[in-house]
């Protein structure tokens, strides 16, 4: 079943990568819901986080091929249970609508959204969460006179996560990586000899 | 200082096999220009001969490498589609990182079929493109095309460099990169500014680690001993040899493998000549045009082993089909092609040349004769359905596999086999004999029709002491012909077989057996092909009957250097067994 998953792919800071990673999902026919590039915990290592909707099998195998990329130090895939992640909304409104109509006021407050920009015609509104309380309010206030809005990508921490340094210590030594191919039968002697 | 081309075609055939530092010109802290920095890294990463093009955007390096040919053999292609493909052929046989340089635009942009079909095999190919003024780029300057954005999905990697103080490390980390793990393509586009830019040379440092990139991981050794238990269990064990044995440099370490618990094994196309033809083991080759046997007991071997090959849709047929009985073992180095297609019980991940003595060493002494007899006596029925009209044919044209029937009989597999796509490449990998490893040259996964002509010419200056033999179709001679432009002018000894059938004949069968014969587009016709190559100064003959073909062969192979010998051979015959697409491996046709 296709449900959405969160893409955390540690790189390093090199032109071009962002396109070898994005036709890894066009190839693929996988449309891209979200995508973030940032610094990470790391200096100089930067941090791709891309929101897809996808089966896990298709997820899983696409995350090696993202792995296998040169500039490419790890990926990882997580879905919405094992992350924390938030977006971030600007909404801008009409000055005088806030001060007029008691239900923008109330709106805004009971999002928590908070003023960004006062101006005597408009008000530049900054609001962040889940996507769906972002959509709710974007569909509020539509008729109450929005004039622009706009929603960043998806930023995701990991739950299980240690983050990166203990990682890039062990890739910066020469030497062959510990990381393996898990398997299901790894260690579990009966179910493969069971013949 | 002798005129160029005068170097170029008397200098032929000193190997110079490894390179030390010494051999590198320049010394570290001096001032040189990037172009000169670039033939210094291939001096230093031991190249000898490549191929190339030159143009606007190239010049620079030309010129330094005007100054260059006595160390660096140049080879002058026609089309730099050849350039790579002559590239490939080169790595092929040589196991070396092939070389080629093209210019800017349509120079660069003609090598994308090569890096597609290097990819797709994992051939380790450094391609080294101008290209425009670096304060040009994206302003749509002469002969400006985005190498770098038209080339990402067909490289393993790909860098721009506008400054020459980047070019040592570039081209270092470019080798490193092509040849390591699983091979490839990689390309440095580099600018012409930077390409005539003086710079503080600092020497030459050969790249040894990329810490974001990890070519070897270590071997699991729980995985190497669930392995062997399966392997020493197993009743009816069964290999699959891909060319990760070949890449690994691991031929010798897989004979023994297969040697002390008597595994039955199968090549895939790529796979062949890794083990020869004759071998006690060896029971033919995979695939849609695979042998009956080997198709046929995929579906009901108890474990499967795969050793650097990766599942191919036309290995495996239909995959719900496909060995559902089998536990799998999966050896490759490229952890991606672990489940890719076919789910591993055990995937062994790893360089082959470190996984398969491990797990020898686990395995024990066996002999499987009754399995193995299952593969020789289907292999009968196969010779009574097929094979015997096929070498023998009574009918009074000539068929492919008896050209190559003949031709076994004077190489006795010891000749490189080139092959383009088709009808003739089925065949020629059918029937060739191998006898020794990195024999057979083909294009394999992306079937890339010309391919054959210049790889043959790679594959020469390869292996220099080897007979190469190109076989090819009537279709795809065409499609690269003008390489023979290349074979004249640097005396290149190969010899080309054109299989004639008038037909572009794979797909002629493919309507004949799906389309209702309904022919579109398939009748080809061809040049007079022995006056064309008598253009181009080389030797040649067309045959039609039985009787010619022995002599015709003998005459070719000992002709001294370049010949083209045309052999008419049935329009309309078929290449069988045959798994149709959508099929299981099991369901193979032998008519």
């Amino acid at each position: 079943m296709k449900q959405e998953f969160t893409i955390t792919v540690y790189t390093e800071n090199h032109i071009g990568l962002l396109n070898r990673i994005a036709i890894m999902f066009s190839r693929r026919k996988i449309n891209i819901e979200s995508l973030n590039t940032s610094p990470s915990e790391v200096e100089g290592i930067h941090r791709f986080t891309i929101v897809i909707n996808e089966v896990e099998e298709v997820v899983k195998k696409l995350v090696r091929q993202i792995e296998k990329q040169v500039e490419v130090l790890k990926a990882y895939y997580n879905n919405n249970e094992e992350i924390v992640w938030q977006e971030l909304a600007l909404y801008k409104v009409s000055t005088d609508k806030v001060i007029e109509d008691v239900k923008v006021e109330r709106l805004l407050r009971q999002y928590g959204a908070r003023a960004v920009v006062i101006r005597k015609d408009y008000t530049v509104f900054e609001t962040s969460g889940h996507r769906e309380e972002i959509n709710k309010l974007t569909e509020v206030l539509g008729p109450l006179g929005l004039i622009e809005f706009v929603r960043s990508a998806r930023v995701a921490i990991i739950n299980a996560s240690s983050g990166f340094y203990e990682k890039l210590r062990e890739f910066e030594e020469e030497k062959p990586g510990t990381d393996i191919v898990e398997n299901e039968f790894l260690d579990k002697q009966d179910e493969v000899f069971s013949m | 200082m002798s005129s160029a081309t005068e170097t170029m075609k008397t200098k032929k055939s000193e190997s110079k096999e490894t390179t030390t530092q010494s051999q590198v010109r320049v010394k570290a802290n001096t001032s040189i220009s990037g172009s000169v920095a670039v033939l210094e890294a291939l001096v230093a990463e031991g190249v000898t001969d490549f191929f190339g093009y030159p143009g606007g955007a190239i010049m620079p390096i030309y010129d330094a490498l005007y100054d260059y040919n006595d160390q660096l053999n140049h080879i002058l292609v026609r089309h730099e589609q050849g350039g790579i493909h002559a590239a490939q052929g080169y790595a092929r046989t040589s196991g070396k990182v092939g070389v080629v340089f093209a210019t800017s635009g349509p120079g660069a942009t003609n090598l994308v079929t090569g890096l597609a079909d290097a990819q797709i095999d994992s051939t380790p190919v450094v391609c080294i493109t101008g290209q425009v003024f670096a304060h040009l780029l994206g302003t749509d300057a002469f002969q400006e095309t985005d190498v770098i954005n038209i080339t990402t999905p067909v490289t393993k990697w790909n860098y721009q460099v506008t400054d020459a103080s980047e070019i040592p490390a570039a081209l270092a980390k470019a080798f490193y990169i092509a040849k390591t793990g699983r091979p490839g393509p990689v390309l440095i586009d580099i600018t012409k500014n930077a390409q005539v830019q003086k710079f503080d040379y600092q020497g030459y440092k050969p790249c040894t680690h990329i810490r974001s990139y990890r070519p070897k991981p270590i071997v699991r050794k729980e995985y190497i001993q669930q392995a062997a238990a399966l392997i020493n269990k197993a009743e009816k064990p069964f290999v699959l040899l891909g060319q990760g044995v070949i890449l690994g440099k691991a031929e010798k370490e897989f004979k023994a493998f297969i040697e002390k618990a008597g595994l039955p094994t199968a090549a895939t196309v790529l796979g062949l000549s890794a083990l020869p033809t004759d071998h006690s083991l060896n029971v033919g080759m995979l695939g849609m045009h695979g042998n009956y046997a080997p198709n046929v007991l995929t579906n009901e071997c108890d474990v499967l082993i795969a050793v650097g090959m990766r599942f191919d849709d036309r290995v495996t047929g239909r995959l719900d089909k496909y060995a559902k009985q089998a536990k799998v073992i999966h050896l490759d180095i490229d952890p991606a092609e672990i489940d890719k297609n076919v789910q591993a019980t055990v995937p062994v991940w790893g360089d082959c040349k470190e996984t398969l003595p491990l797990l020898t060493a686990l395995i024990e002494k066996k002999e499987h004769k009754e399995w193995l007899n299952k593969f020789r006596t289907m292999l009968v029925e196969e010779e009574d359905a097929v094979i015997k009209d096929e070498l023998h044919p009574t009918c009074e044209i000539m068929t492919m596999g008896e050209v190559l029937n003949v031709l076994n009989g004077f190489t006795n597999g010891s000749a490189v086999i080139v092959t383009d796509v088709g009808q003739h490449q089925m065949v020629a990998c059918r029937y060739a004999k191998f006898d020794k490893t990195r024999s057979n040259v083909t294009s394999g996964g992306l079937g890339t029709m010309g391919f054959a002509l210049p790889a043959a010419i790679g594959a020469k200056f390869g292996a220099k002491d080897r007979t190469v033999v190109a076989i090819i179709g009537d279709g795809g001679f065409q499609m690269t012909l003008q390489e023979l432009g290349t074979i004249m002018q640097f005396d290149v000894d190969v010899k080309i077989i054109i299989l004639n059938n008038h037909f572009l004949g794979m797909v002629r069968q493919w309507q004949q057996l799906f389309h209702d014969k309904r022919y579109s587009f398939v009748n080809i016709t061809s040049p007079d092909f022995v006056t064309v190559a008598k253009g181009y100064g080389i030797a040649g003959k067309s045959i039609a009957k039985r009787e010619d073909l022995k002599s015709s062969l003998q005459e070719m192979l000992e002709h001294k250097g370049s010949y083209l010998l045309e052999i008419m051979v049935g329009k309309e015959n078929n290449v069988f067994p045959m798994v149709p697409q959508g099929c299981g491996v099991a369901e193979i046709r032998l008519k």
